[in-house]
């Protein structure tokens, strides 16, 4: 279970995860669902644990013992998340539910007064809904046109088409970083850069390669980049919005109420600096001190380490899946991360789903929140399994076991 | 744990992979469609009714094997047979699927018992029953229905 390239130890990661030993319908579980949500070591538990046992209280301008030491366990968080992200400034991280709050947030302050009447917002063709609904909502409302950066027929973004689509009407680029449903992971700061010489903002929604991948959003130099929590082996409800300074001094409030103010009176409010001003009430402060502990966890094991196993998994699951008869991989891009998505003639994804599940077997079956981009591939659903540094070739091995019982029940 | 022979019977596997009326009723007089917008499940039914009877019955869609069996099973109990006896095999049907307590109603439901292993599978009931809820809409003049439960 141990050899790999990488040099992970994954046995001894294995046992940082208490969910992961237990039995499913009988058999040792199989966790393969880490696109949807990753588990969470118990060094992320016990922050939990442990801050609301011994550090719970109210954020922010308490003069007590406890409020100043979970202000300064919340703030250290964000400290974290902005090293995490090569950010300039912990003003640039603000605490927000996840990736759909984060992307609904720069939606209704960012966007919202900058687009008109046949203005252009550039997404592409494997969006998660949450990265189409905001911008639809938007467009209808101020008359703009959402436009869709096509993709060829491994999943990959075709350059060329999306360059055709930016111009003096395109008042911001909206693309998946490392799209959910494919695995595909963008040339990002390519993108960026060329949306740039446009003169156009960029955001990168985050959710599935801050997991994956090492990010450094000033490498990248996108304009925003949001992730959530859960996906990042921390808690759920706890998301980031990175954005540059420059861009999120401009921008309104997103909600009002306590905390995003400097002082109010009935005739005028002045609204808190940075980040403050967008974390309007009581934060969700155990999840950042949860998501905190996370990113010490992964950051321990290294980025580098977990991306180089990821990717030996990949390997080793597209070979296995490749050889299973009636079995086609959708999203097989050149540059992809460890998520291995499937139809097969003989039964229908959700048949599969269950199926697997009676072998221990967790996976997600479906359209994943992606519905344009099955209706591109001409399908309804797919099955998924998404791997994480905790998967094992042993697994692939069980989950192929697995897809034959599914060719045996429905030959 | 339920086992896989109990949800996949061999009639429900038969029915999946030749759906019985599956077809578009050209002069069909009632017509719904159903959707499962937690799957992406699609059936479209319809009906022609006349006297208070559904002489004809046919689907199109796509869907998972419980939800095409289903469907398949649903068109062969429900012709020919009168739109209060359609009701009474829906409710008999629902019943069976949600309310383990309940009594399985074997003479109305006939082959349609093949499904009651279903039950075993909370995730899948939604499947089995996207069909017959549409079935209702169609039945009730409705032109949608949707299943999440």
């Amino acid at each position: 279970m141990t050899s790999n390239s990488s040099g992970l130890d994954v046995a001894r990661i294995r046992e940082d995860f208490p969910i992961l030993h237990q039995m499913i319908n009988g058999k040792p579980l199989v966790y393969m669902d880490n696109a949807a949500t990753t588990q969470k070591p118990q060094a992320v538990i016990d922050a939990l644990v442990s801050y609301y046992s011994n550090d719970n209280s109210n954020v922010h301008r308490g003069v007590h013992t406890l409020s100043q030491r979970a202000t300064d366990l919340y703030e250290e968080a964000r400290t974290k998340v902005r090293v995490l992200l090569n950010a300039a400034s912990d003003k640039e991280v603000v605490f927000v539910r996840g990736t759909t709050e984060g992307i609904n947030l720069i939606a209704q302050t960012f966007v919202r007064n900058r687009v008109g009447p046949d203005d252009e917002i550039v997404i592409s063709a494997m969006e998660h809904h949450s990265n189409i609904v905001p911008w639809q909502i938007l467009c209808q409302e101020r008359g703009a046109h959402l436009k869709v950066a096509p993709i060829n027929d491994d999943g990959e973004l075709l350059m060329d088409e999306f360059e055709a689509l930016l111009g003096p009407r395109t008042k911001l680029v909206s693309i998946v970083h490392q799209s959910n449903a494919l695995g595909t992971i963008n040339p990002a700061a390519q993108i960026v850069a060329l949306a740039h010489s446009f003169g156009i903002p960029v955001l990168l929604d985050g959710a599935q390669s801050i997991q994956h991948l090492k990010v450094d959003v000033r490498a990248l130099d996108c304009d925003f980049y949001v992730f959530s929590g859960h996906k990042l082996y921390g808690p759920t409800g706890i998301g980031v919005l990175y954005g540059k300074e420059e861009l999120l001094e401009q921008m309104p409030p997103y909600q009002a109420g306590g905390e995003m103010i400097k002082s109010v009176t009935y005739e005028r409010t002045i609204y808190n600096d940075l980040p403050a001003k967008f974390e309007a009430g009581t934060p969700n402060i155990a999840g950042a001190v949860g998501l905190g502990a996370a990113i010490d966890y992964i950051t321990n094991i290294g980025m580098d380490r977990i991306y180089a196993h990821e990717q030996d998994l990949l390997t080793y699951g597209t070979e296995c899946l490749s050889g299973i008869g009636g079995l086609r991989l959708i999203g097989t891009a050149q540059e992809k991360a460890s998520v291995l998505s499937f139809i097969m003639e003989s039964a229908h994804p959700h048949d599969i789903g269950t199926i697997l599940d009676t072998e221990g077997v967790a996976i997600r079956t479906g359209h994943h929140c992606a519905q344009p981009l099955m209706d591109r591939f001409g399908i309804p659903a797919t099955a998924r399994a998404s791997l994480a540094f905790y998967n094992t070739k042993d697994e692939i091995d069980l989950l192929v076991k697995a897809i034959d019982r599914v060719n045996e029940v429905f030959s | 744990m339920p086992g896989l022979n109990d949800l996949y019977q061999e009639i429900l596997l038969e029915h999946n992979s030749k759906p019985r009326n599956f077809k578009i009723v050209e002069d069909a007089n009632r017509s719904a469609d159903g959707y499962n917008p937690l799957c992406g499940d699609q059936i479209q039914l319809y009906l022609k009714v006349e006297d208070d009877t559904i002489v004809d019955v046919g689907f199109q869609g796509t869907g998972c094997a419980i939800s095409r069996a289903s469907a398949s099973m649903l068109t062969q109990s429900v012709k020919g047979q009168s739109v209060e006896r359609a009701q009474e095999i829906f409710d008999a049907f629902h019943s069976m699927l949600t309310e383990p307590e309940v009594e399985v109603d074997y003479d109305t439901l006939d082959d349609l018992e093949c499904l009651s292993g279903v039950s075993e599978f909370p995730t899948r009931i939604k499947c089995a029953v996207l069909a017959w809820h549409t079935l209702l809409a169609a039945l009730n003049g409705q032109s949608e229905a949707t299943t999440t439960e």
